[in-house]
């Protein structure tokens, strides 16, 4: 028995095999072989074994991703097909004699090596692609597992750390927990175990040496603890919490279709959080009322050159028309800072979360935000849209960005394009724009809370450094009473009043909300059951 | 042999994935096609070696082609040039 402690992400209880992912020995030995024909048969098989792996992850990707975020591996099975590549590899068994591992990794490195000495940060992280590529046929060689899709059973995943090309290639049905070594709570595992309602630990001190694939485990998120290798009491314990956990399950499935209202009658709108068009399955399954918050940077991250209108306006067309006329705000590109992609040429800054982000990149580079305008518009004819503007501080970036709303209108009144009219709200989540909600409520028609910004720049602490964990009080009361403030501030105007940030979904605060007079909560898929059995119970 | 100079202004410049689509057209030809650019230079049906390169917005390339249909080859890279970079 091997017990760790981490950070929770998401409360619940998983048994389970364990698989071990990225941290297996990919160590290659040269080895002198006598038949470099069979060599090269071997080499052959597996690089069409792989390009049969690629392809199929593509066709996932597609699925679950689009066709954008899913071009990584259309370009890594054409590296795969590189002349260059392929030639130094067939030379070095042919004139060396060596095994075919060797050579494919003795040619990954040089290649790998070639891009990563590139004066170009793109060009750079292809080494990473080569490497891949480069593994991925090395692995096959060794015939070893490539990754969870060919996993019979569900596991508990436990890795290093997860990047989203990890996450994307995962089988969703065939994971029980997340448990990584590194990776903060907002990291993009934690949102995803968030989304998909599991148990995960990160910042969990696992020496990965010791632990082994197909290892038994339990990951409780309420008391943060990961057994490896668990007593047949604590197996006793963990099965009788999970029949617990799937009884409360069931409960809160026959809250389904019912009222978000307290005893006495006050009401709240309980709606989801998403970062991509695939999310609206959970939205629908979690019976929320709309979408709060539709994070629009999916479409911009993990590409190579900007998304074109006709793209983003079939991505939000669709989420609207899925939706049936329930209500979707879509927050515009919130980019910069801890969100980047290398085609907008932002430059490194000392201090990105306070740097050039979000409105203020839409604000100078009018040609990116309108393109977008102009999909959000259209996308306004096929459901209930609107249109959430993010980092604003100041009534001048309102005026300025219906400005361009309105030329953007006007162009699309030329060409005969239908629109409805959306409603127009702004993020509070800078505490100017808490100080001064009482002018922004005149101009708009609606708030929504970034509390994890927020948070933030009130209390002044980075959120991405794990080691000011302890003193992020996400309860402070310096950030209630500024949501007190926009609140009635927004009430005044005849305006509603939300919020988007993790906050929203505190099980802790919930009732504090209700009685300030939030309007809306916007909260990850999974958690809205469970606020409507809160508020359900309230008086 | 046939050539023609382009001055690449996607903002992207020549990355990973169009110039995958380069490689295959190129591979349409019978010709050999180069792309040079300054000193460097690369056959335009290396995917790795295009990309080495590190073409960005701004650059000039001279595309050469050479062969027996050469002339349809130069003719279809120019337009491909055009769509896409």
């Amino acid at each position: 028995m091997i017990e760790f402690i981490g950070k929770s992400v998401y409360k619940g209880i998983a048994m389970g095999k364990v698989l071990v992912m990225g941290k297996e020995e990919d160590i290659v030995k040269r080895e002198k072989i006598e038949d470099t024909n069979a060599e090269l048969l071997r080499l052959g098989n597996a690089i069409k074994k792989s390009q049969k792996q690629l392809q199929d992850l593509y066709e996932k990707a597609v699925k679950e991703v689009g066709e954008a975020s899913a071009a990584i591996f259309e370009v890594h099975q054409m590296m795969m097909e590189d002349e260059d590549y392929l030639d130094a590899i067939h030379n070095m068994i042919c004139n060396e004699n060596v095994n075919a591992e060797f050579a494919v990794a003795t040619t990954g490195d040089n290649f790998s090596d070639m891009f990563a000495a590139m004066d170009d940060d793109y060009m750079k992280a292809r080494a990473a692609d080569v490497r891949d590529i480069s593994g991925r046929i090395v692995r096959n060689l060794l015939g070893r597992e490539q990754n969870v899709m060919s996993q019979p059973e569900p596991v508990v995943i436990v890795a290093d750390d997860l990047s989203p090309s990890e996450t994307v290639q995962m089988d969703k049905e065939k994971i029980l927990a997340f448990v990584t070594v590194h990776g903060s709570t907002n990291s993009h595992t934690a949102i995803l175990a968030r989304m998909m309602n599991i148990p995960a630990l990160v910042g969990v001190p696992v020496d990965l040496g010791k632990i082994r694939t197909g290892m038994v485990a339990i990951v409780d998120g309420t008391s943060a603890k990961v057994i490896f290798e668990p007593s047949a009491q604590e197996c006793l314990t963990a099965v009788n919490k999970i029949k617990e956990q799937e009884e409360q399950a069931k409960l809160l499935e026959t809250l389904k279709g019912k009222e978000n209202i307290t005893k006495s009658g006050k009401k709240i709108n309980l709606y989801a959080n998403i970062g991509s068009v695939s999310d609206v399955g959970y939205v629908l399954e979690n019976d929320a009322g709309g979408i709060g918050l539709f994070r629009s940077e999916f479409l911009y991250l993990g590409r190579d050159s900007f998304p074109s209108e006709e793209e983003q306006f079939q991505a939000y067309k669709q989420v609207a028309q899925t939706m049936a006329n329930k209500k979707v705000i879509i927050r515009t590109l919130d980019i910069g800072a801890d969100k980047q992609a290398d085609y907008f040429g932002l430059e490194k800054e000392d201090n990105p979360a306070m740097g050039y982000r979000a409105i203020r990149i839409c604000l100078k580079q009018q040609d990116i935000f309108k393109a977008q305008l102009r999909a959000l518009f259209r996308a306004t004819a096929y459901g209930k849209i609107s249109i959430m503007y993010p980092m604003i501080t100041a009534v001048s970036e309102v005026e300025q960005i219906y400005k361009i709303a309105g030329e953007v209108k006007r162009e699309l009144d030329e060409a005969g394009i239908i629109y409805q009219e959306p409603e127009q709200g702004i993020m509070i989540e800078t505490p100017a724009a808490v100080l001064i909600s009482d002018e922004l409520a005149k101009l708009v028609d609606f708030f929504s809370i970034g509390t994890n910004d927020l948070t933030q720049y009130t209390l002044a602490i980075d959120r991405q450094n794990s080691k000011l964990d302890e003193f992020y009080d996400p309860h402070h009361p310096a950030i209630l009473k500024m949501i007190q403030m926009v609140v009635d501030n927004a009430h005044k105007e005849g305006k509603w009043a939300g919020i988007c940030g993790e906050l929203g979904a505190d099980m802790e605060l919930v009732k504090t909300f209700v009685q300030m007079g939030v309007d809306e909560l916007s909260v990850a898929p999974s958690m809205i059951l469970k606020l409507r059995q809160i508020i359900r119970e309230m008086d | 042999m046939k050539s023609f100079d382009y001055t690449i202004t996607d903002e992207a410049g020549i990355h990973a994935r169009p110039a995958g689509l380069l490689v295959k057209e190129a591979k349409k030809y019978q010709s050999k096609i180069v792309v040079k650019m300054g000193s460097k230079a690369a056959e335009a049906t290396k995917l790795m070696a295009i990309m080495g390169m590190g073409v960005k917005k701004g650059d000039t390339v001279t595309v050469e082609a050479e062969g027996g249909d050469e002339d349809v080859a130069v003719n279809g890279m120019k337009a491909f040039f055009e769509n896409n970079f």
